[in-house]
């Protein structure tokens, strides 16, 4: 269901006709040539209103500050400089970055660690125990993180884990893991029965299966989890705000917050971090497109 | 001894995942069910104050103003991203050229973080420096972030921003699996394309229209980064929603156990609606079935 982005088989969508596909037959080219304006009017509307935005946010980190305060915004940077890339990376942009990629990486890491097995175990085992544990995993889809930022502080502090990477670590693989488990436990599910039992026959014990069987056949769905993770721990905010306070310890999210404190109204270099935080992401879509779209919508794809 | 019991996985296989996410997810959501009948500044333990929070949160004026002002700003940020990301997602179905560039241009948003996104925004709407002051007229004259009247608006425009591009491609990836031959049928009866959308396109998406909008109504209820940064709740408490009160009261009142009732609040609210829109849709879903689709 996640791989769907993937693997969809060609389908004729909505309103939108493949003009003049090969195959089509000739009828429906004929019935169905009329352009959409009305939505393609509403498209390029939107369009608008996601590129202005973005491109005033490169444009406006590449500018003098000087420039700033008399160019008009959507004009071109008249002389681009990096000089607000700078100001961000001695201003502690790296410290705050190092931080995220920690954070993310031990929480795909357990995320990974955990609902592997567990998807496993969901998939194949016949344990009441383990389903009902996936019937209450899977009530906890509902659970909002912000309802629990209280509690969550409480038991983080009486852990002495407070002001420390691991303590935005646990809450956010937790909330992950409801996730990351549905997306493997179902694409387990499809694998057929036989290969299992061909496994069985050599006598393979069951973590032999898991490692020679499960593992490469849910690779695809592991790609998928680790983004979808990856993506919700990189950008995590409420956690992180709650949970830590020193410098040593922010991550990146806080970082920009605390950046607007720190800049006033140096907008560009705020931009300019603004713009360096999504970079690692926007490199990620530029290579594997298909694979982000599928991680960001883990889950939830009908 | 048969080999199906041998080779299948034992329970302790998923007994990690389920205790750590018993421990971190559902302990705190019981937690904070406790904690609403608490009295606790943060530090010490909590102490049991039976109902003291609650009758004091029923009698607090600027917790009925903040919840009153939450289920506003949820259900425009519903009606505002549910008909783009619906219209978007079917029309970026398509499998055009220009339609998949143009789509992945309109999925960019998702890269950032909603901590960029607010900051950002603060940035294009500021009043000396900000785009909408360049671009002149009407707009320059709008404070839209340190108007009261106009600023809850304003952070729904940014959230649908941040949104839509989300539900966009939920809609994009069911509508590319509505059958063809619905919509051949459709055009040899004589049906437009504005029939077609209503009786066909529709009625196909409600299980992903049931998803987006659950998944809307529920993110908005309870998330605050948003609003905490582009506006902290201001001006004075025009944007002070729920969840940020919340916020406020716990992280810089250290009212923890008055903030625990906020939240409980809020999870009650967030699911109530929830089943609510999984009720009405239901009944949708009946009545087109009947229709022989």
């Amino acid at each position: 269901m996640t791989t769907q982005h993937v693997t969809r088989p060609p389908a004729t969508p909505a309103g939108a006709p493949p003009r003049g596909g090969a195959a089509a037959p000739r009828r429906r080219r004929r019935l169905r040539t009329r352009p959409n304006l009305l939505a393609g009017a509403l498209a390029t509307l939107w369009l608008v209103v996601v590129a202005v935005p973005l491109y005033y946010m490169v444009a406006s980190s590449l500018r003098e500050r000087s420039e700033y305060l008399t160019a008009h915004p959507l004009s071109p940077p008249m002389s681009p400089t990096l000089e607000n890339y700078q100001t961000v990376i001695e201003g502690g942009f790296l410290r705050y970055l190092v931080n995220n990629v920690v954070v993310t990486a031990a929480t795909v890491g357990l995320v990974v660690a955990l609902a592997v097995p567990a998807a496993y175990a969901i998939a194949r085992s016949e344990s009441r125990l383990v389903q009902r544990g996936f019937t209450l995993l899977l009530a906890g889809l509902a659970i909002p993180a912000q309802a629990t930022i209280i509690p969550v502080y409480l038991m983080i502090t009486r852990m002495n884990l407070y002001d420390s990477l691991t303590a935005i670590v646990l809450p956010t693989a937790a909330f992950a893991l409801p996730v990351a488990t549905l997306v493997l436990a179902n694409s387990l599910r499809d694998v057929p029965k036989e290969l299992y039992e061909a496994q069985a026959i050599d006598g393979a014990g069951s973590f032999r299966v898991l490692r020679h069987l499960v593992l490469p056949l849910a690779r695809p769905a592991i790609v998928t989890i680790s983004i979808f993770t990856a993506l919700t721990a990189w950008n995590g905010f409420i956690f992180p705000l709650v949970l830590t306070q020193s410098e040593e310890t922010r991550v990146l999210t806080l970082g920009l917050w605390n950046f607007q404190g720190q800049f006033g109204t140096n907008f560009p270099a705020l931009l300019a971090a603004v713009t360096l935080s999504a970079l690692p992401i926007f490199v990620l879509y530029l290579i594997g497109r298909r694979f982000l779209l599928s991680g960001l919508t883990a889950g939830f794809g009908k | 001894m048969s080999h199906t019991a041998h080779h299948r996985p034992s329970a302790w296989y998923a007994l990690p995942a389920f205790g750590f996410f018993g421990l971190f997810a559902v302990l705190p959501m019981i937690l904070v069910v406790y904690l609403s009948f608490t009295e606790w500044r943060g530090l010490e333990l909590p102490a049991l104050t039976g109902t003291d929070n609650w009758s004091r949160l029923f009698g607090d004026p600027e917790a009925h103003a903040s919840l009153w002002r939450t289920l506003l700003f949820t259900v425009l940020a519903w009606a505002a991203q549910t008909p783009i990301a619906l219209l978007i997602g079917v029309w970026a179905a398509g499998r055009q050229r220009n339609r998949a560039v143009l789509s992945s241009l309109f999925f960019l948003p998702l890269l950032l973080s909603t901590a960029a996104i607010a900051l950002l925004w603060q940035a294009l709407l500021d009043p000396n420096f900000g785009v909408t002051q360049a671009a002149g007229g009407p707009l320059a004259d709008l404070l839209f972030l340190g108007d009261p009247a106009i600023a809850l608006y304003t952070v729904v425009f940014v959230l649908t921003w941040q949104y839509v591009p989300f539900h966009t491609l939920l809609y994009q990836a069911a509508a590319r699996t509505i059958p063809a031959s619905l919509y051949d049928a459709a055009t040899i009866d004589g049906a437009g394309r504005f029939k077609q959308f209503w009786h066909i396109t529709l009625p196909q998406l409600r299980y992903t229209v049931v998803t987006s909008s659950v998944l809307i109504l529920v993110g908005t209820m309870t998330m605050f980064e948003t609003v905490l940064i582009l506006t902290g709740g201001g001006p004075g408490t025009a944007t002070r929603i729920l969840p940020l009160y919340m916020y406020e009261t716990g992280f810089a009142g250290f009212e923890m156990g008055y903030a625990s009732t906020m939240a409980v609040l809020l999870v009650l609210f967030g699911t109530a609606l929830s089943l609510a829109v999984i009720r009405v849709t239901r009944f949708r879903k009946m009545s087109s079935q009947q229709e022989g689709l």
